[in-house]
């Protein structure tokens, strides 16, 4: 099944001209069409594209073109602007919605001959840890379909699980690739802040956002990095440093790295299935010859309180664009601020609308001192915290989240619990580092997947993907598939 | 775990968000709870600690002084709710 392909697998068989991008693309769009009434993990897809996209790549590929991702299809989650397709955000405020432009990573895509379709479901202007809070429907599990994939990034997760793809992006402000891809058990990686263009990204958290691959293991989330890296006049904060050769450093040699183990991670909360198979990850690291040190990362505790202030803060000032002037579905209104005000209010959804009040009341006067401020200086606490376990680790090992995925509506109606449940994953933007998450095994009733968060240096991606890779192929977690 | 008042009717003007009567009772209780759990961040002494409002510190980011093609007029265009004469329309400003 060519859907099932990996990256590397496909690109091989392509350039050996065993089997053509379009056969690729066809036997995605045939998984969608089998499987995707189950999952809804995509929005829309334009199968017509797709194809035509294909065709191009066989003639390049016929030819003998060589591209990285020559003739790859790769599935967009619905934040990513893509030229002369639809851009929702899984809101309804957008209505009819299509991008004039591309974002950097997709031009970069483009660039590297992959096949640019599909729009991944999300939570609402990536906010949501479930998919629960898109406009356009629930993504589920495919592992257990009555549980929710995660999120904000649960439809880029669930696409890639059920191989509906090859690969795709997502989106990471809190946790949003890391924890969707620990809950489908696929690989979900979000770089270092600034080490990938936010260009064409619809802002949430300025500066927390990174975009970053989904895939289906460790070797295609090197690859694909390093087509989607590098510095972006366009966006200011991205940063002018050199693209390493990410997959030239999948040596499989991890002897004498030494691998952090906060002790404030492995504590409350934290089911009893999840511990053991974190624990016997980091006992196969030891096996492996990586070092195992445990470190303090105090301020762990205040990290979600910190994210929910700085987060709301900036996503309450970056969605103040969405006001029914130059786009969006207008609703009218006697002058422009009832305009604005109407259009607003019928267009969020009500976790976007709980996020624009908080945001808006911890910047307001007498409270940003207060909140945002405070907020700002915890979260100097908490990077200080990394840099300190970086002065005597190469990476850190945590668990991705506290518990495998939990049951559609199991959390929805209490916003705290639902914020509480990125608390592995929070600090990491907070601290602006590199993260990803590698499936590292499965609870026994219902079967569901489990993932290993490793967190790297600001640019220490080549480490953190070279631990994750030589954990990966020593472990067996990777090869399974949900039964669909 | 300390819950917080916050005029939420307020807070909606500023944000410029109409709500209806029950989307405020509820965000009030909801908020009220989610503020209540931020108190936490008192506990922490934060004198002398610099705030940080970006991860990596670029500062004064430059680039050279030249034209790039930008956006055609008509793209720009393209998803407006209401347009002519190649400008947005919008509700009178002033009178």
């Amino acid at each position: 099944m060519l859907n099932q392909l990996t990256i590397s697998a496909l690109t091989a068989k392509l350039a050996r001209g065993e089997v053509s991008a379009r056969e690729a693309t066809q036997a995605c769009l045939d998984q969608i069409a089998r499987v995707d009434g189950k999952i809804h993990a995509f929005i829309s897809h334009d199968a017509a594209d797709a194809l035509a996209q294909a065709e191009a790549a066989d003639q390049e590929l016929a030819a003998g073109v060589q591209k990285p991702l020559l003739g790859v299809p790769i599935a967009v989650k619905d934040v990513l602007a893509v030229k002369d397709q639809p851009l929702n955000c899984a809101s309804k405020i957008l209505g009819n919605f299509t991008s004039p432009y591309d974002a950097t990573v997709i031009e970069k895509l483009k660039a590297a001959g992959a096949i640019v379709f599909g729009r991944l479901n999300m939570d609402e202007f990536a906010m949501g840890s479930s998919t629960e809070n898109s406009a356009f429907g629930t993504t589920r599990n495919p592992w257990d379909t009555d549980r929710i994939p995660g999120g904000s990034s649960g439809g880029s997760a669930a696409a890639v699980a059920a191989d509906e793809c090859i690969a795709a992006l997502g989106s990471d402000t809190g946790g949003s690739i890391r924890q969707p891809a620990a809950l489908c058990g696929c690989v979900g990686l979000k770089p270092t802040y600034g080490r990938v263009s936010r260009y064409g990204l619809v802002a949430f958290a300025s500066s927390l956002d990174q975009i970053g691959p989904f895939t289906k293991d460790v070797r295609d989330a090197a690859t694909l990095l390093g087509v989607l890296s590098g510095h972006d006049l366009r966006d200011s904060t991205s940063v002018p440093q050199p693209v390493p050769d990410y997959p030239a450093a999948l040596t499989g040699n991890i002897k004498g790295l030494k691998l952090g183990l906060p002790k404030e991670y492995m504590v409350g909360g934290l089911d009893a299935e999840v511990k053991a198979a974190v624990d016997a990850a980091v006992k196969k690291y030891a096996e492996l010859g990586a070092e195992i040190v445990e470190i303090s990362l105090p301020h762990t505790d205040y990290a979600v309180a910190t994210y929910y202030i700085i987060a709301t803060a900036e996503a309450s000032a970056n969605l103040a664009r969405f006001d029914g002037i130059r786009y969006c579905a207008r609703v009218d209104g006697a002058d422009p601020i009832e305009l604005y005000s109407k259009t607003r209010g019928a267009g969020f959804g009500p976790e976007v609308k709980r996020r624009i009040i908080l945001g808006t009341y911890v910047l307001s006067s007498g409270y940003y001192d207060a909140y945002y401020l405070r907020a700002q200086k915890v979260r100097t606490l908490i990077r200080n915290d990394f840099l300190k376990a970086f002065e005597t680790v190469d990476a850190i090992v945590t668990p991705t989240t506290p518990t495998a995925a939990f049951k559609a509506g199991e959390k929805s109606g209490d916003p705290l619990q639902m914020y509480l449940s990125d608390i592995f994953t929070i600090s990491c933007n907070l601290a602006g580092i590199c993260g990803l998450s590698v499936p590292c095994g499965f609870t026994q009733n219902p079967k569901l997947p489990i993932g290993l968060q490793l967190l790297g240096k600001p640019f220490g991606e080549e480490t953190m993907l070279k631990l994750a890779h030589a954990y990966e192929q020593s472990t067996p977690w990777h090869q399974e598939k949900a039964a669909l | 775990m300390a819950s917080v008042e916050i005029d939420v009717k307020y807070v909606a003007h500023l944000a410029r968000l109409a709500l209806t009567p029950d989307e405020e009772k509820q965000l009030g209780a909801q908020l009220g709870n989610i503020l209540g759990y931020i108190e936490k961040l008192r506990e922490l002494d934060v004198t002398n600690v610099e705030p940080t409002a970006h991860a990596v510190p670029l500062v004064n980011v430059l680039r050279a002084d030249e034209v790039h093609p930008s956006l055609p007029h008509e793209d720009a265009l393209r998803n407006a709710p209401q347009k002519g004469g190649g400008l947005f329309v919008v509700p009178k400003i002033v009178e």
